[in-house]
């Protein structure tokens, strides 16, 4: 069962790895903050998979600190792109 | 009892592991913004939940496995909050297609 959680481990990077080329080559900066955020929720799963596969509780409160920074990560571009959006050409828009 | 739930651990692990490269696909292909955010979030919400679901059997206490919901929880309230604030700003910078 080890092998089998490590195996899914090292297939779940790799995904998250290959996910990351749009942060590279992404569209729009939308599309760069979700690799990001795939980034973040398979990097999530990859932890719990290794946790487990070694019996290792500590790496769930890890988890729990990676989750809520690909949170905070998110909403810190929105509400930059937000501000600059707004300095930029239409400053009485809200939304 | 043992080999049933590392079935059910394998079977469910397995198919997380599906929307996860479901998800890395339609990140990479899809052609607008809004529909890679739909791929996107299959990957958040149904493959960690599966991968969770998963490794329920195989956590040594009760406790822990109590945890992992909870990251899960977590992970959805986040990325159901995340994904609106994205789409938001996607459709701000350009024109919605």
């Amino acid at each position: 069962m080890t092998s089998f959680l490590l195996a899914m481990t090292f297939f779940l990077v790799v995904m998250v790895a290959v996910g990351l080329f749009c942060v590279l080559r992404g569209a729009s900066n939308a599309d760069r903050m979700m690799a990001v955020q795939l980034f973040g929720t398979g990097g999530i799963a990859a932890l719990l998979l290794v946790g487990v596969a070694h019996g290792t509780e500590g790496v769930v409160d890890v988890v729990l600190t990676l989750s809520v920074l690909a949170a905070f990560a998110a909403v810190a571009f929105v509400k930059a792109d937000e501000s600059s959006a707004k300095d930029e050409n239409r400053p009485e828009q809200g939304s | 009892m043992r080999i049933a739930a590392d079935i059910f651990t394998i079977v469910a692990i397995l198919t997380g592991a599906f929307f996860f490269l479901a998800g890395t696909v339609g990140l990479l292909r899809f052609p607008d913004t809004l529909t890679r955010l739909h791929a996107l979030t299959k990957a958040d919400n149904l493959g960690l939940g599966l991968v969770v679901l998963g490794l329920l059997p195989q956590s040594n206490s009760v406790f822990a496995g109590l945890k992992m919901i909870l990251v899960w929880l977590l992970v959805l309230l986040a990325s159901a909050t995340v994904s609106q604030l994205i789409a938001r700003a996607a459709r701000r910078d350009g024109p919605p297609s």
